[in-house]
């Protein structure tokens, strides 16, 4: 990419080659310790943590020691039902949201991208800026709009005859969906949008002058040219609906609602680790949301190379 | 992007740049499809807009209610205008500590942004100016930093805490912040496309160190990169929410939307809540809207340079 400068030895006697690698270094370093202290030690004292566990000594008067416990709290976290449940809500919650959300994104990109939208940097930003409210406030403000007694959208499906509890167990999913929905949206409809105003206009001019009609180009040249794009938003998504909490955390409201504090394996985690307090388990439990996150982003890239590899 | 059809450069241009959406030159019926579909694709953009904008709105409105109005009335009039009750209720509630929150959010985004950008752009410079063994190795390092889940860090982080004691200090949240790979790898593209080498060469050339070549010729030229890793970490720490519940107890340590959090809690029981958690959250999401709207370059530049090659 670039050249280390070539000039010879300096006065001050270092060569060129050492000086290049001790800036490289004085660069480099900030980064890689706050990168090992914030990053790789907590991964490895996760790992570390979760092969032990506490047991009540003999007859119980010494209290709790940590023991040694192998793969045992990984085979407790797989083992327990409601942490698996986490996985499954998690898939239910993909089923819905990722093709609403890639499928709606593109639509929206596409529509901007035509010639026949107007005020396209208006729908950009009124897009996006859901994308600049904190969750947990995106969530208490879409909460405050399923509540009956607050609530102008729901005053409005009632006086429509549409009675629909967003509270209940049916509604729950469809609940966090939207939020989740009205959050990255306009984020991802930014990202698409900018790869297909990257797409050489050269090339759609070739196209009508063939007599390709409008849904003809948009399905067979641009969408397998914003094909990178479509990746990253897809890694990108799946990693963030692995980590779901903060919108289930709130619709969470109290014993008897429909969110459990085991929900998600997130929720399950914080729960082992602050409600039962077995760290052991919450950082097995850690270390299995990383590793099917490390799994699925694998499975994504791969995937999607494999098919630039048989086009080309 | 390489474009796999070749056309002849020397072709003459039949048609406008972007033509992708006209109708046929000539047929009658062609003018009001085309206006047909105009109003469909605006249509569609306003529905989505509304649907974004909507949730923004009614924040706006029920921020001015007092907690009558607010859960019973109509939020879209003014009946029960209350915004000046509400905020005076949001600044001497517990001596103000809505306001000690507000400058603990300033103090964990405004520094640890600060600091991630310096050093995710140094990190970024070194990885695309220098030579040096390991360097794909390395780099391919950070980018499985991207892809690890931070909530399935965050726990591990809180133990590592406790076990040094620094859980429930400024330091738990503050140093966290300070790391995001994302950061680096979008520094690394920025300092290619803003940097030319030759510039650099020329620093050299006229005896400057490494450091001072760095300092005051590399980093002002990629400052729209700065501002673009600054901007997307300040966002990230404000609306980071995780971090916060896990590592803080004491509430003088909490930023806004772990204090937020834990009115909203209490609303269900106290429904005087109501109106600060909602007015408390307007002015929390301000600073954010303004800056995405002031900073629109940035933002759109930094999506771009993270999805487009």
């Amino acid at each position: 990419m670039s050249t280390p400068p070539t000039s010879g030895t300096r006065p001050g006697g270092l060569s060129a080659k050492a000086r290049t690698r001790i800036a490289a270094g004085t660069f480099l370093t900030p980064f890689f310790v706050l990168f090992t202290v914030a990053m790789i030690i907590p991964v490895c004292y996760a790992l570390w943590l979760s092969l032990f566990t506490e047991k009540q000594s003999g007859l119980g008067f010494d209290g709790p020691r940590t023991v040694f416990d192998g793969l045992g709290n990984y085979a407790s976290a797989l083992g327990d039902q409601a942490f698996r449940d986490g996985f499954w809500v998690l898939l239910g919650y993909c089923a819905f949201y990722i093709p609403l959300m890639a499928g709606g994104a593109i639509v929206l990109a596409l529509l901007l991208d035509t010639a026949l939208a107007r005020a396209r940097r208006f729908f950009q930003l009124a897009l996006f800026l859901p994308h600049a409210i904190p969750g947990l406030i995106a969530a208490l403000i879409w909460i405050y709009l399923y509540t009956p007694q607050l609530s102008p959208v729901v005053k409005a499906m009632e006086s429509g005859g549409i009675g629909f509890d967003f509270f209940s167990s049916q509604g729950t999913l469809p609940s966090i969906v939207n939020i989740a929905l009205w959050e990255w949206l306009g984020y991802n409809v930014v990202i698409f949008y900018a790869a297909l105003q990257a797409v050489d206009r050269s090339l759609l001019e070739a196209a009508t002058v063939d007599g390709a009609g409008n849904w003809r180009i948009a399905f067979s040249i641009k969408l397998p040219l914003i094909r990178s794009s479509l990746v990253m938003v897809l890694l990108f998504t799946i990693i963030g609906s692995l980590q779901l909490f903060t919108e289930p955390l709130i619709l969470n409201r109290g014993s008897g609602s429909a969110v459990t504090s085991t929900w998600t394996p997130n929720m399950y985690a914080y729960s082992a680790a602050f409600e039962r307090n077995d760290y052991g388990l919450a950082a097995a439990a850690s270390v299995l949301i990383a590793l099917v996150a490390a799994a699925l982003s694998f499975v994504v890239t791969r995937f999607t190379n494999n098919r630039k590899e048989a086009r080309a | 992007m390489t474009s796999p059809v070749m056309i002849d450069p020397a072709a003459p241009a039949r048609t406008p740049a972007r033509t992708e959406g006209r109708a046929p030159v000539g047929a009658g019926g062609a003018r009001s499809s085309r206006w047909l579909s105009k109003t469909a694709v605006n249509g569609v953009l306003v529905i989505a807009a509304l649907y974004t904008l909507f949730p923004l709105i009614w924040l706006v409105t029920a921020a001015t209610k007092d907690a009558g109005n607010l859960l019973g009335g109509d939020v879209f009039s003014f009946e029960g205008f209350n915004l000046g009750g509400n905020l005076s209720a949001l600044s001497t509630y517990q001596d103000g500590v809505y306001f000690r929150w507000y400058g603990n959010s300033l103090l964990y985004a405004g520094i640890g942004a600060l600091g991630c950008s310096l050093v995710s752009v140094a990190a970024g410079y070194a990885f695309d100016k220098y030579r040096f063994r390991g360097k794909e190795k390395l780099f391919a390092l950070v980018l499985l930093g991207v892809l690890l889940p931070s909530t399935a860090l965050s726990l591990p982080l809180y133990l590592l805490a406790v076990k040094t004691g620094t859980v429930n200090t400024y330091w738990a949240v503050l140093i966290p912040s300070l790391v995001n790979p994302f950061g680096v790898y979008l520094s690394r593209i920025f300092s290619a496309g803003y940097i030319p080498d030759e510039v650099l060469e020329a620093a050299r050339i006229d005896g400057a160190g490494e450091m001072r070549t760095f300092w005051s010729v590399g980093l002002r030229m990629v400052m729209p990169g700065f501002v673009t890793v600054f901007l997307f970490q300040f966002t990230a720490i404000w609306n980071n929410f995780f971090l916060p519940l896990v590592m803080l107890s004491d509430k003088k340590l909490y930023p806004l939307s772990l204090g937020l959090y834990n009115w909203h809690s209490t609303a269900n029981a106290d429904p005087s809540f109501y109106p600060m958690v909602v007015t408390g959250s307007l002015l929390a999401v301000a600073p954010l809207i303004i800056a995405f709207i002031t900073l629109q370059r940035h933002w759109k530049a930094g999506l771009t340079a993270g999805s487009v090659k």
